[in-house]
């Protein structure tokens, strides 16, 4: 067989269960308390610190990382299901998501210990916010386009140029990003890029929120004007980040995340056509659970690659791929299905109102961190075609 | 081992180019003589009644097995039926068998005196089989037989793969052997463990296709390059690769599911129905996909592609088409509340 993809039946271990159920206590707890609303899926409007604090008072956030980092050394698996709970109850993780997924990996990869050691336990108390500066305006999908320039100076870099579409820079205490520290070579156009650790919330830095097509502003312009970076928050080897952005798209694009953005709108439909549906209903339902309980088998199947050491670029960017189309044509497929739905169903306006957002959210979820056309490509790569 | 085994046989006698150019189906024979010494088509028989007595889980890997190659003798047929009639403490007869009903629509009955009575459609094999195993109902639960194939009226058809597809009625039928089903066990059971065994081999077919499609696709020139290079096509193929990996991930979480069941709970309710769901909708895109890559080349019957494309589209319907388990479970979801929906999906 050319292409020898594998997606193992792993089980989540009997630990997971245990700590499932203390999470959806928890998150009842906080549900209860008023600090966010289940039924609410626009959870990117709340900013909610404390909710951090206390979700990293639990021990699940950086959870898989070192203890002497602030982490737990729990398993891949486990922080699957923290990741999984979370989203399903519309949770407001956008301080700690980032950090905790994507920037705490790369630090404690790249990053000097004393570094490591100063932040890392932070991320891990939920105290800190990250943000990602990888997209530029006229660099996207084509990562290796990145122009903002990190100049050798005094003691570190000086950085000018402008990052685009960055989520939660707002908020975000710091940034990864990508700056350009030489021009391309004429052999390989990914040499010049150097991965950086950026302190946001000082002089030379100034962010423009951008309005989306959700009424949201989530992400941001962000403009750097001879801004300082000291020596020392360089991630990795100088000109060299194409060799360290693709290992890690495997944690970045497989999970949970991937697929359950719109979920809160099926579980509502659910709720909306009440426990004897019609033939058409229980048939859109059933074709949608099937889809969905599919796309979670093969994203825990991932995560258990992951936890074995291995490397499952291409079936993560399976994962995402199906996954994120799915999410994107799940709340037409479940508004097709509400059509019908009694006028007298006690949920009616929660659906709608959750529709209207989740309509308007579902382009973005085939675009942002690599757009299926990307993916396509990575697992076209997978299968020996380029 | 059985998984071994099986594929050297169907490497060797098997070829799915070496099938599709005999046109006297001269490969039977030799095929099902040699799956039978080894012991294949009664792998789900423990020894004491007949059998080879290998785990469900190597029977189901061994069914994947068999769509990588779209096996087209009753293989899969004779297993599943050497489990049914293994559920009643039934002995195995050698040679080929199938099993009835074969849809969740059918119903067999039994009468007072153990005669059975009922007709059932798409039975896969029907007219190739020796005996058949048979689930019915009776006025005090269900019965599991095995009955001499001679004694049912057969219709016969084909499926759209070109495969036996045939209508079986019983009028009165006195079975060889008739024992009363295991407690909890019924047609239900049947149509699931059924489901799931199509999946895989649905599943097998796409992995193969996926593996012939990209081959093509490095070989065949347009425009002056292969068409490998041309994103549209690398584009199709990555669909495809997402379809063939949904498919196997469907069906061999299912098949686990199964072969480590206690009982048949909602939650291997929900693996078994959706493998079927989400191994037929593979079928549909997977398969046009690959004929999409092949051009009319693929669409000819010197072609061994249609031997996995039509075959996908065939399993579809055997043991509840999609469209069945879809209702399903969407009602088995409808019931349990809206609540329940995500710890049910979330429950392994």
């Amino acid at each position: 067989m050319t292409a020898a993809l594998r997606f193992d039946p792993i089980r989540l271990p009997e630990k997971c269960e245990q700590l499932r159920k203390e999470v959806r206590a928890f998150l009842a707890e906080e549900i209860a308390a008023g600090t966010f609303d289940p039924h609410k899926p626009n959870r990117e409007d709340t900013d909610a610190p404390e909710f951090s604090r206390r979700v990293g008072a639990k021990g699940w956030l950086g959870m898989t990382w070192p203890k002497k980092y602030g982490g737990q050394e729990r398993s891949f698996l486990e922080r699957y299901v923290v990741t999984e709970e979370m989203r399903v109850a519309n949770a407001p993780t956008r301080r700690f998501f980032v950090a905790d997924r994507q920037s705490g990996p790369v630090l404690l990869k790249y990053a000097p210990e004393h570094i490591k050691m100063d932040i890392l336990p932070r991320i891990c108390r939920g105290e800190i916010c990250f943000a990602i500066g990888m997209s530029e305006p006229n660099s996207g999908s084509d990562l290796f386009a990145a122009k903002t320039r990190a100049t050798r100076t005094d003691g570190g870099y000086l950085i000018n140029g402008t990052k685009i579409w960055t989520s939660s820079a707002h908020i975000a205490d710091y940034m990864i990003a990508i700056f350009r520290t030489s021009p391309p070579t004429k052999e390989n156009r990914r040499h010049g890029l150097t991965q950086f650790l950026v302190k946001m919330k000082q002089p030379g830095i100034k962010v423009n929120p951008i309005g989306q097509i959700t009424g949201q502003y989530e992400f941001n312009e962000v403009v750097f004007t001879d801004f300082f970076v000291p020596e020392d928050h360089v991630l990795g080897e100088v000109d060299g980040a194409w060799k360290q952005a693709t290992s890690e798209l495997a944690y970045e694009r497989s999970g949970p995340e991937r697929f359950l953005e719109t979920y809160y709108v099926l579980t509502e439909l659910v709720r909306a056509v009440g426990p004897n549906p019609d033939t058409r209903s229980a048939e859109g339902i059933g074709r949608l659970v099937a889809q969905l309980h599919t796309m979670r088998r093969m994203s825990v199947s991932v995560a258990g690659m992951l936890q074995a050491g291995k490397e499952p670029v291409v079936e993560a960017s399976i994962v995402k791929d199906i996954g994120t189309v799915w999410e994107q044509q799940l709340p037409h497929r479940v508004r097709d299905l509400a059509a019908f739905v009694e006028e007298t169903a006690t949920n009616r306006e929660t659906l709608e109102r959750q529709l209207d957002f989740a309509i308007k959210t579902a382009p973005k979820l085939t675009i942002q961190g690599g757009t299926t056309e990307v993916l396509r490509g990575i697992i076209a790569r997978g299968l020996g075609l380029r | 081992m059985v998984v071994e085994t099986a594929e050297k046989i169907f490497a060797d006698l098997a070829d799915p180019q070496t099938i599709n150019n005999d046109k006297k189906d001269s490969w039977q024979a030799p095929l099902w003589l040699a799956l039978s010494e080894a012991g294949l088509p009664l792998s789900w028989v423990p020894d004491d009644l007949g059998g080879s007595g290998a785990s469900l889980a190597d029977g189901f890997a061994l069914l994947n097995a068999a769509g990588r190659f779209a096996v087209a003798v009753p293989l899969a047929e004779t297993m599943l039926a050497g489990w049914l009639l293994a559920q009643a403490k039934i002995a195995s007869p050698e040679g080929e068998m199938t099993v009835l009903p074969a849809s969740p629509k059918d119903r067999l009955t039994m009468d007072a005196d153990g005669a059975l009575s009922g007709r059932c459609r798409g039975v896969p094999f029907a007219k190739a089989a020796k005996h058949f195993a048979v689930l019915a109902h009776g006025k005090d639960g269900v019965s599991i037989a095995l009955v001499d194939a001679s004694k049912g009226r057969i219709e016969s058809g084909l499926n759209v793969g070109y495969d036996h597809s045939d209508t079986v009625t019983f009028d009165k039928v006195q079975p060889i052997t008739i024992k009363p089903a295991p407690k909890r066990f019924d047609q239900t059971t049947l149509m699931l463990v059924g489901g799931v065994a199509r999946s895989l081999q649905i599943a097998g077919a796409l992995e193969a296709m996926l593996d012939i499609s990209v081959r093509y696709s490095n070989e065949r020139v347009a425009f002056e390059k292969k068409i490998s290079k041309f994103q549209a096509v690398q584009h199709n193929l990555a669909r495809l690769a997402g379809e063939s990996a949904a498919a196997l991930a469907a069906a061999t979480s299912a098949a686990d599911a199964i072969a480590n069941a206690k009982s048949f709970d909602d939650e291997v309710y929900l693996e078994a129905a959706s493998a079927k769901i989400r191994c037929a909708e593979a079928a549909e895109k997977g398969g046009g996909i690959a004929h999409q890559v092949h051009g009319a080349i693929g669409f000819t019957n010197e072609h061994i592609l249609h031997r996995y494309s039509l075959r996908a589209l065939a399993w579809r319907d055997d043991f509840g088409s999609e469209s069945h388990w879809a209702v399903e479970l969407g009602k088995l979801v409808a019931k349990r509340g809206a609540d329940e929906l995500w710890p049910l999906v979330a429950s392994r």
